[in-house]
């Protein structure tokens, strides 16, 4: 159980700087979601306070002490990794027991520990197997079990959950937003999966660009995006952004425009398709300036026909506006 | 019907089967005649030889012929000669293993000034076979008295750039992430290197085991050219030397009961280490 302080935290590699300076305060037994694109930064982030990458500049302090330069086996953390990399010659037992071997921990006790892990993440069964007898999903508990054992102050994810499919993603999400709640450790995770984003952190860190865009809760950031990259970014469908006459843009999310009849909403177009999902229907409509736009209505409204022109009406309040740097600029 | 049927189609494999088994067979008679042979050759006396014509089936003097070349040989007893080329093989084949690994271990894992520059160096030696290099290294072993004594027979070949170009190829496939876990877990390099890296090898240590002992137990010229005292010579290099020189007579059983003696160890060696071979194969397909 511990607090993570990233301090004005900078990488480059030679001349080239991929993170640019990201400031948070963690606190102890918070789950934060780090999030974005790929080639973000947000994987080398996590690398750093791991100590799996040095720190050109900045500090990185856990419980208060800076790690900058300790070994990762001296920061009391435990990663779990995108591909698991489970030593593939070791038992499932022997795997999760290893952390503990090299620390010289007592036989009786690696025993106990494993037992426990395996207790808790139902891999019971499957101590005395390697890693290529297992699935996936079996596979990824392994390695967060390997975590586990370890008893780390802070754990951190590197998009665990990506080799997976969609089904098993789901009930692993579950599954580590339980694990960490149960444990009460501090818990770092990367992903470029928004929806894991949302569901799982406390607080999450956009990413864009090797700049930390936004901190704050998912649903706070969700209502409140700070830039136009975080509005469009988070949520899905995207946020519509449509030209403002002072060269920045307005954005509006999905679920907040109507159709309605072509002279009694805000902007007029046409449809260009529509994907009717069941509970929801997205309408994707063409705008009479070329700009395009996306309408998330609930499934029982009727569906406009494609080729038909439409008006598209949304509250004026729901507006978002932002400068021509794409930072938001009416106040909230 | 469906059993006839069956059985058609068995009969039709069957004679494709019998077809390649026919011409491995031939295969298989081709290459063990000679062997066959020498083996008959080493059981009979000198004098059922030079007779024509030259006996197909094995004499009674298995033992007496065995015995005199292994306790007595003609320059050296072939017991002391198959040990000499046991300790060179082991010697080269084991030194040759260490040694790439742990250059091999140097080269992807660390990075150190001049280590694309020492992969390379490492790498051109292979343009630089015993024989190119046999005058420069003579006059090295020479002068550091190595004539005649087993380091001389095993240090000079002890280096592979090709074994350890194996190995780096081997390390760079094992996946960056696996390095990463072992050094959150709290293993330092040498720790990883043992626990990690060397039981991933294994099947790979096997194999290159097997190539580099057959390797070392056939060299032939550079034992000749290092041992000069017949105590000190291997037995591929000894049998040459058994054969006579001018109006000698030579002891044709003796000899081919060395040539049979001196293909022992290799073959053990491949047979051995065919299981290893085979279980890691199915270990990794799954």
């Amino acid at each position: 159980m511990a607090t993570v302080t990233l301090e004005n935290l900078h990488k480059s590699y030679g001349k080239v700087a991929v993170i640019h300076g990201v400031d948070i305060d963690i606190k102890d037994g918070e789950f934060i979601v780090i999030v974005g694109p790929s080639g973000c930064g947000k994987s080398t982030l996590l690398r750093m306070v791991a100590g799996l990458e040095g720190v050109s500049d900045g500090e990185v302090r856990i419980d208060g002490k800076r790690v900058n330069e300790k070994e990762p086996m001296d920061r009391d953390i435990a990663m779990v990794f995108q591909n698991y990399a489970l030593y593939p010659h070791m038992s499932v037992a022997q795997n999760m027991g290893y952390g503990l071997k090299i620390a010289k921990t007592p036989k009786a006790e690696i025993d106990t520990r494993v037992a426990e892990a395996a207790r808790l993440l139902q891999l019971e069964p499957y101590l005395d197997r390697r890693p290529r007898e297992l699935s996936g999903g079996q596979r990824q508990r392994v390695a967060m079990g390997r975590a586990i054992v370890r008893r780390p102050s802070v754990f951190l994810f590197d998009e665990p959950l990506s080799n997976l499919d969609a089904k098993l993603r789901v009930q692993m999400r579950l599954e580590i937003k339980q694990l960490q709640r149960e444990l009460g450790v501090t818990a770092l995770y990367v992903t470029h999966d928004q929806v894991e984003a949302m569901t799982l952190a406390d607080r999450m860190i956009v990413m864009n660009a090797g700049v930390a865009e936004q901190i704050g809760a998912p649903l706070e950031v969700y209502a409140n995006p700070r830039t136009a990259f975080v509005a469009g970014f988070i949520g899905s469908p995207p946020t519509n952004f449509m030209a403002a006459p002072d060269g920045g843009q307005i954005g509006v999310r999905p679920e907040h425009v109507s159709v309605v009849a072509p002279d009694a909403g805000n902007v007029t177009g046409r449809v260009q398709y529509t994907e009717p999902l069941g509970a929801e229907t997205l309408v994707h409509v063409i705008l009479e300036n070329g700009e395009t736009a996306t309408v998330r209505q609930d499934g029982t409204v009727p569906i406009p026909a494609e080729k038909q022109d439409v008006g598209l009406a949304w509250d004026k309040a729901v507006e978002m506006r932002f400068g021509s740097d794409g930072v938001r600029v009416d106040a909230r | 019907m469906a059993i006839d049927k069956h059985t058609g189609m068995v009969e039709k494999r069957g004679a494709g089967l019998w077809l390649t088994h026919l011409g491995l067979i031939i295969g298989v008679l081709f290459i063990f005649f000679p062997i066959w042979l020498a083996f008959v050759a080493s059981t009979v006396q000198q004098a059922d030889i030079v007779r024509p014509p030259m006996p197909l089936l094995p004499g009674g003097h298995f033992l007496e012929n065995y015995g005199k070349a292994l306790t007595s040989g003609i320059n050296a007893p072939v017991a002391t000669m198959l040990f000499n080329s046991a300790v060179m093989a082991l010697g080269i084949s084991l030194g040759k293993i260490v040694i790439s690994l742990l250059s091999a271990f140097a080269i992807v894992y660390f990075r150190f000034p001049g280590r694309t520059l020492f992969f390379w160096l490492i790498f051109l030696t292979l343009m630089l076979p015993v024989e190119v290099r046999i005058v420069p290294t003579y006059e090295v072993a020479a002068n550091f008295g190595m004539l005649n004594s087993y380091s001389g027979l095993i240090f000079p070949l002890i280096a592979s750039a090709t074994a350890t170009f194996l190995f780096r190829q081997f390390f760079m496939t094992v996946p960056d992430e696996l390095a990463e876990a072992a050094r959150v877990d709290g293993a330092r390099p040498m720790r990883f290197f043992f626990d990690i890296l060397l039981p991933m090898s294994r099947t790979n240590i096997a194999a290159l085991f097997v190539i580099l002992f057959i390797y070392g137990w056939n060299q032939y010229l550079w034992p000749l050219l290092i041992t000069t005292d017949p105590s000190m010579n291997t037995i591929v290099m000894g049998i040459k030397q058994m054969f006579p020189s001018g109006d000698d007579l030579a002891d044709w059983p003796v000899i081919m009961a060395t040539s049979i003696l001196a293909m022992i160890p290799p073959v053990a060696v491949v047979i051995g280490m065919q299981k290893l071979f085979i279980r890691g194969l199915v270990d990794s397909e799954k």
